[in-house]
């Protein structure tokens, strides 16, 4: 029966609590009601009140407990209830759980939850990608799957790994994306980009819910002669550099596509990387695709105008291949 | 406050020999360690950065701290040297610590009162005052969860209640019924900022109530006075109430950090608390009581001494950590 990333995430994490009873899930609204986007649906039901805990609205106080819950022994699954609200824990996560390894030897192996991404009319306080703020930060690990497989076995290394993972899910994906998934207990490393689709001609190296955009424009180019190869990232910190380089290196062209604004987003540093050392494989700019640098607004004609989508990644690509 | 220069009698109800000489010994431990490497090694030019010490208010952590048991979890705060030592932490490492030598407690990685050791069950303050709150409430959290006896202290100042993360981790941890003793140095002044322009209500313990849980005020400099009260928060913790607060008043007897002159503090204060001093105050009653005679008191002192010049002399000869390691730890090592 094919999976949505929603139930794919779900049974991660069921799975990993099954497995270890340490694992345990904190949030807002996460256990009577389910989550606000049902990611812990029938978890309570399973697990009970001790290992399912509806707490405060204190987004701090999640991320710090769970810090305090991992030093004693436990692996807290932690969930903002949007993306968006992670900046009022934002000082738990790159001061508290990012350092504290460094500076004194106490892991936090933490998981912190966040439902990311606009196309939802959430307005600018429910659509935003603030995965860049976190991917500037040492000592955090950073993650954002693009299909119910590695929502799945990307939430189940997360929670295995022995750092901080901040875990964005795409919200437009929860319920757009089903595939099968294998039956038995697997996993998806962390730190390992996938190359979605083979292609020769450039790559578009991207995550999250622009693969499927990208995998739109891709399948227009196919048609025009243009042969567009995809990189999914799955993992933002640390990048997997091997994989972006070796796709560059085949190509030689190179398009960095994210739902986040451009201003220092995540495009800018794989741009840097590329130039410094693939330069020689180049055969023409890096270009960047990502939202303007705006708040996320709500009306949908501006979301629209605001977002990425597969035009505009055609109409760079066909530049690109001209150049 | 009225003054108070005697230990009132029912402070020490109960109190015995040997806690008092325990408590005396830390706090003295604490003071004259934090004398050297303000008063001397900061001076020096031995420290690298600042330095953040606890004179005055020594009674507060070392009377709760004789409270805790010893798998019971410390969240220190940077005046509470004294729990380091309490928990075993060798007086050598904190000098290198401060020296930002490879022997310190952190190896170089973090200075000052920024450190912590898990073996020891002491957990690092960072930076942002009150951050500490809301983790000791995930720990406490945890305790409950895995079903074990033990508890968690966690130290503050009276400026950190002025922070979201105090109210948010009590509110938490108040919720849960997590096993917490929240233990407020109220020394009256947050860096220059005095008490009246940081909170509203009269003491740091009104704020208790808004959490629904109990809250006393105690004389923090009177160890033994901290001691009961902290031990009465445990027993609540412990039995499965939930977290306590106690709120010790006291005076911050020094600036913000070394460099701070404390010029906008009121000259009257440095004389009215220093009549408090808290380990002065033990020393007159377990004389008093005979427990000790000065002789005992000198010979102690001077122990101490000889332990810290061995102690700094071992720091001074730590080199400084290899530059080499600095990407080391980040991440687990594969």
């Amino acid at each position: 029966m094919p999976t949505t990333y929603v139930e794919a995430i779900r049974q991660g994490i069921g799975e990993e609590m099954e497995r270890d009873p340490n694992v345990f899930v904190m949030g807002e609204d996460i256990g009577v009601y389910g989550g606000a986007f049902k990611v812990t649906q029938g978890l309570l039901d399973r697990f009970g009140p001790r290992r399912v805990i509806d707490t405060p609205i204190a987004e701090s106080a999640i991320v710090g407990a769970a810090i305090g819950a991992s030093f004693m022994g436990l692996r807290p699954v932690a969930e903002m209830q949007f993306a968006d609200f992670i900046t009022c824990g934002f000082d738990q996560i790159v001061n508290f759980a990012a350092k504290c390894r460094y500076r004194w030897n106490a892991p936090a192996p933490i998981v912190i939850r966040a439902p990311s991404g606009g196309g939802i009319h959430g307005g600018p306080f429910h659509s935003q990608n603030p995965e860049a703020w976190f991917v500037h930060t040492p000592g955090l690990k950073v993650v954002q799957p693009a299909t119910a497989y590695d929502a799945k076995g990307l939430i189940k290394s997360a929670i295995r790994d022995n750092d901080p993972v901040i875990f964005f899910e795409h919200k437009a994906l929860y319920r757009r994306l089903k595939e099968d998934l294998p039956e038995n207990d697997y996993t998806v490393p962390l730190g390992k980009a996938a190359v979605f689709r083979e292609g020769s001609d450039l790559s578009i190296i991207t995550y999250g819910a622009m693969v499927h955009t990208a995998a739109e424009a891709a399948g227009v180019l196919q048609k025009e002669g243009i042969s567009a190869e995809i990189v999914d990232l799955r993992t933002l910190l640390p990048l997997d550099e091997e994989t972006i380089l070796a796709s560059v290196r085949k190509t030689s062209k190179a398009i960095v596509l994210h739902e986040a604004t451009l201003t220092c987003g995540i495009g800018g540093e794989i741009s840097a990387r590329i130039t410094e050392k693939a330069f020689e494989s180049l055969d023409g700019p890096v270009v960047r695709i990502a939202a303007p640098d705006t708040p996320v607004p709500f009306s949908s004609t501006l979301e629209e105008a605001f977002l990425p989508n597969a035009a505009r990644v055609i109409e760079k690509a066909r530049w690109l291949c001209r150049y | 406050m009225a003054a108070v220069n005697v230990l009132t009698p029912q402070s020490t109800a109960g109190a015995d020999t040997e806690l008092a000489k325990r408590a005396h010994y830390y706090m003295l431990l604490q003071r004259e360690v934090e004398e050297r490497i303000e008063r001397k090694l900061y001076r020096q030019g031995k420290v690298l950065g600042g330095c953040y010490v606890g004179r005055g208010q020594e009674a507060i952590c070392i009377g709760a701290g004789l409270a805790a048991e010893a798998e019971d979890v410390l969240f220190p705060s940077h005046r509470d040297l004294g729990l380091y030592f309490l928990r075993g932490v060798p007086m050598r490492e904190v000098f290198a610590q401060y020296m930002g030598r490879a022997g310190g407690l952190t190896g170089g990685r973090d200075g000052n009162m920024h450190m912590g050791d898990l073996k020891r069950r002491l957990v690092a303050i960072i930076s942002a005052m009150a951050a500490s709150v809301p983790v000791a409430a995930g720990a406490a959290m945890a305790l409950k969860y895995q079903g074990s006896p033990q508890i968690v202290f966690v130290f503050f100042g009276d400026g950190a209640t002025s922070r979201g993360d105090w109210h948010e981790g009590i509110n938490l941890a108040a919720v849960q019924k997590a096993p917490l003793v929240l233990v407020c140095n109220n020394n009256q002044y947050a860096y220059s900022t005095p008490l009246s322009l940081q909170m509203a209500c009269q003491d740091v313990a009104d704020r208790g109530a808004g959490y629904g849980i109990p809250a006393e005020i105690v004389d923090g400099n009177n160890v033994l006075a901290v001691h009961e009260a902290a031990s009465r928060a445990a027993a609540h913790a412990r039995a499965g109430q939930g977290p306590y607060l106690i709120e010790c008043k006291t005076f911050r007897m020094t600036g913000h950090s070394a460099h701070d002159g404390a010029e906008y503090v009121p000259e009257h204060l440095w004389d009215e608390w220093a009549a408090r001093d808290p380990i002065r105050r033990l020393e007159r009653h377990m004389i008093e009581e005979r427990w000790v005679n000065q002789e005992e008191l000198d010979k102690r002192l001077a122990a101490v001494r000889v332990e810290i010049d061995e102690a700094v002399t071992w720091a001074e000869n730590s080199p400084y950590p290899d530059p080499g390691t600095l990407e080391d730890n980040v991440y687990e090592k594969r």
